[in-house]
């Protein structure tokens, strides 16, 4: 598992690997937690590429509700269903002798306004109606309300929804679900439960390098080194947002770019902001830098 | 097997990690999904079944590793067999107890086994409480065949050929004990541990805040962490603006307005919809002398409020009122309470005069949209407790509410104005515990209805 998402540009712990592993025998939603950037999205991303499924997203937040995730009815097209109807239903019913028996030729018209030609599907229903599976990512399920995260119950608990109308969608192959969250309210427990849970943290130093040299391909191992020792330093200070691994590979890259050998102390001031994203932490860290960079 | 790991989801039960039977009956398809072979691999699987949130995870590898570590057994290996030990080992009766043998040989596995077997007879994993541990461990020893131990190093003592045997296996005794001993304490750190720590804190929520003493310092660590976790409690229930789903009703007007364009077929639907205010606040904490017990707890209140609702405006008086803010934002939740109560804290109370500081200064803060919260005994050291700008305030705000730390029956007495404040308020409460504090605080939120 670890080299089949390594073969796919994700460098995995045995951790991660573990609960992917789980997931896929057990087809239980995963759900992903960690700070920001450490790579919960990629991370179904690169799943979706290792299995060769396709990837359906669906982002959330405040205020989306059902019609926005699973269906809703094309209007317009009932609408202009409706109006075709009136012309056509003086026709149908012309030759009927009387209300009785023009009632009955009703009935046996079959009920179309709401049926499959009307229903527009959305990403949770489009999932589950994919014969094959595929990957279902509900990314940043902590900003959606928690009326939207009932609903999902029965999606991940069962692969399946009911539409009123229709009665209930079951998926033929039950996609592998991930939820992504960053924690910003506490998730309710039945959504947990219906989950296995991975929490990604920050990486260690070694893990971080290869991750590095898998993302930036034309870095320099020494430069990596240096690079990841630096940022390791930086996540033990008092930082209101410390820097995650994207920032990282941010950085490498904006290294690459700018043809540096060295971590120079003037080169670290001036790139500086790619890795830290408030005022105070870049203050903060600057006078610093020289300290931190012997550090090691 | 199964059996142990329905002791080992009963460990996380006791060490705060929520296992619901559901979970229990993933976590033995996962068992037998990936086997026993690998430890790593045993624990990770488990970890992404089990363990539903970062602290979670924490409590689960702690709890791993005690319950699937046991201590290796130190026993003396045998001594090289001579002919004279073989009579006094059996004159002795060594070969009716199987402990005996075990300790003989110098069996640590078997040992061990016997161990964990007796533990079960004795039901040792039951423990609940510390002091039951030197019992547990009485009881540990007597299933696992003490007495017939002592029973053969006595015998063996009685004859002068056996002081070899008797020696040796007093020394496995006495290492028999120390283990039991230790997978007693480990059963306990493991079953029992979490569980004294929950009752602690049931308790603390409990424990009037003005007792005497205050609140013990070994607690104020606890308390503190108490009500954060109760502050952002609240603040995942009610500081997010909500829209109520915008389905259900249909606005009638709006979706006639729209239909204009289409010839009146109303191709645009408009649903109604309903907006939820986020709670504006304005509390109000008294830090004088008379509360000094409180204070701190209020404070921390105050402070946890200060964080998780954006709309907040504190100030603190015992004299003059100031507000705080700043204080509040700048500074970590020890050091903005104790530069509170430096700054303020502990004075004479006037509450005519914060009033007025209020007042003057800060009127313009509480609309109709405000709740305005009172922290304090209203214990005015018999100045004039100034009623026209509670009043006043009272006008203004949407609802004003006041928490007194001291009960009702006090109200009124002394020096105490509380009931004349009382007129002005729409709820004048006696509140000095946690649990009645969160309930208080609860309704205020929930009572921001819909306009």
């Amino acid at each position: 598992m670890v080299e089949g998402l390594g073969g796919v540009g994700y460098i995995a712990s045995r951790r991660i690997a573990t609960a992917l592993y789980m997931a896929v025998n057990l087809q239980k939603p995963i759900l992903v937690e960690g700070s920001a950037g450490v790579g919960k999205t990629e991370l179904a991303l690169s799943t979706a590429r290792l299995m060769a499924k396709p990837l359906i997203r669906m982002q959330c937040y405040e205020g989306l509700d059902e019609s926005k995730a699973l269906y809703e009815w094309k209007y317009g097209k009932q609408l202009l269903y409706t109006q075709i109807l009136k012309d056509r239903m003086g026709a149908a019913l012309a030759d009927a002798p009387d209300m009785d028996a023009a009632m009955e030729r009703l009935h046996g018209m079959g009920d179309l306004f709401f049926s499959e030609p009307f229903l527009e599907p959305r990403p949770l229903m489009q999932a589950l109606r994919h014969d094959d599976g595929c990957v279902l990512l509900i990314d940043e399920i902590d900003k959606s309300d928690e009326a939207f995260e009932a609903f999902l119950l029965e999606v991940l608990s069962a692969y399946q929804v009911s539409v009123p109308e229709l009665g209930v969608v079951i998926a033929k192959t039950p996609p592998l679900v991930f939820l992504t969250s960053n924690n910003v309210r506490d998730l309710g427990d039945a959504l947990k439960r219906r989950c296995l849970h991975l929490h990604i943290p920050l990486p260690e130093a070694a893990l971080e390098e290869r991750i590095v040299a898998t993302r930036v391909p034309g870095i320099e191992a020494a430069l990596t080194g240096k690079l990841v020792a630096f940022v390791q330093s930086l996540r033990t200070l008092d930082l209101r947002k410390p820097p995650s691994i994207s920032e990282t590979v941010d950085w490498a890259r904006a290294l690459i770019l700018l043809h540096a050998k060295d971590l120079e102390p003037t080169l670290v001031r001036d790139t500086l902001n790619v890795i830290l994203k408030f005022e105070q932490d870049i203050a903060a860290v600057e006078p610093q830098i020289v300290e931190l960079l012997q550090r090691r | 097997m199964q059996h142990t790991l329905e002791e080992f989801l009963r460990a996380l039960r006791a060490a705060d990690v929520r296992v619901s039977p559901a979970e229990a009956i993933d976590a033995a398809r996962t068992v037998e999904n990936v086997g026993y072979a690998d430890r790593e691999l045993f624990k990770d699987a488990l970890c992404a079944v089990l363990a539903k949130s970062r602290d979670e995870v924490g409590r689960f590898d702690n709890t791993f590793e005690t319950f699937f570590s046991r201590a290796a057994f130190d026993l003396e290996p045998p001594p090289p067999e001579s002919e004279g030990d073989q009579n006094p080992s059996e004159a002795a009766g060594v070969a009716e107890s199987e402990l005996a043998q075990m300790l003989l040989r110098g069996d640590a596995a078997s040992v061990a086994q016997a161990m964990e077997a007796a533990a079960e007879r004795a039901g040792v994993a039951e423990i609940r409480l510390s002091t039951q541990r030197s019992r547990m461990t009485r009881r540990l020893l007597d299933e696992m065949g003490l007495a017939e131990i002592e029973r053969i190093i006595a015998n063996a003592r009685k004859m002068p050929e056996g002081q070899g045997l008797a020696e040796r296996l007093d020394r496995g005794r006495r290492a028999l004990l120390d283990q039991a001993k230790a997978y007693v304490e480990r059963q306990h750190e493991l079953y029992a541990a979490g569980s004294g720590k929950a009752l602690r804190e049931e308790m603390l929520a409990k424990k009037a805040l003005n007792a005497d003493g205050g609140i013990d310092p070994v607690d104020l660590v606890m308390m503190q962490a108490l009500v954060k976790r109760m502050a952002k409690r609240l603040a995942d229930r009610y500081s997010r603006r909500r829209h109520t789903a915008n389905r259900g009703h249909l606005d009638v007007r709006k979706t006639l307005r729209k239909s204009m364009a289409h010839g009146g077929v109303p191709f645009e639907i408009a649903w109604k919809v309903k907006k939820v205010d986020k709670p504006s606040i304005v509390a109000i904490c008294d830090v004088s002398k008379s509360v000094a017990a409180a204070a701190q707890f209020l404070l921390t209140f105050l402070y946890s409020l200060n964080e998780v609702v954006d709309r907040l405006d504190a100030f603190a008086f015992s004299g003059r009122l100031i507000p705080v803010n700043a204080i509040l934002d700048d500074n970590g939740v020890e050091g903005a309470i104790l530069k509170v109560l430096q700054t303020i804290g502990f004075q004479q109370t006037d509450y005519g005069r914060a009033l007025q500081d209020f007042a003057e200064n800060h009127l313009d803060r509480v609309d109709r949209h405000t709740t305005v919260i009172f922290l304090g005994d209203g214990r005015s050291n018999f100045a004039d407790p100034r009623l026209d700008l509670m009043h006043l305030i009272q006008q203004r705000a949407r609802a004003v509410i006041w928490l007194n730390p001291e009960p009702e029956s006090y109200w009124g007495q002394g020096d105490s104005v509380m009931h004349r404040y009382e007129r002005f308020t729409h709820v004048a409460k006696s509140c000095n515990t946690l649990g009645q504090l969160e309930r208080i605080i609860e309704d205020v939120l929930r009572t921001y209805v819909p306009h």
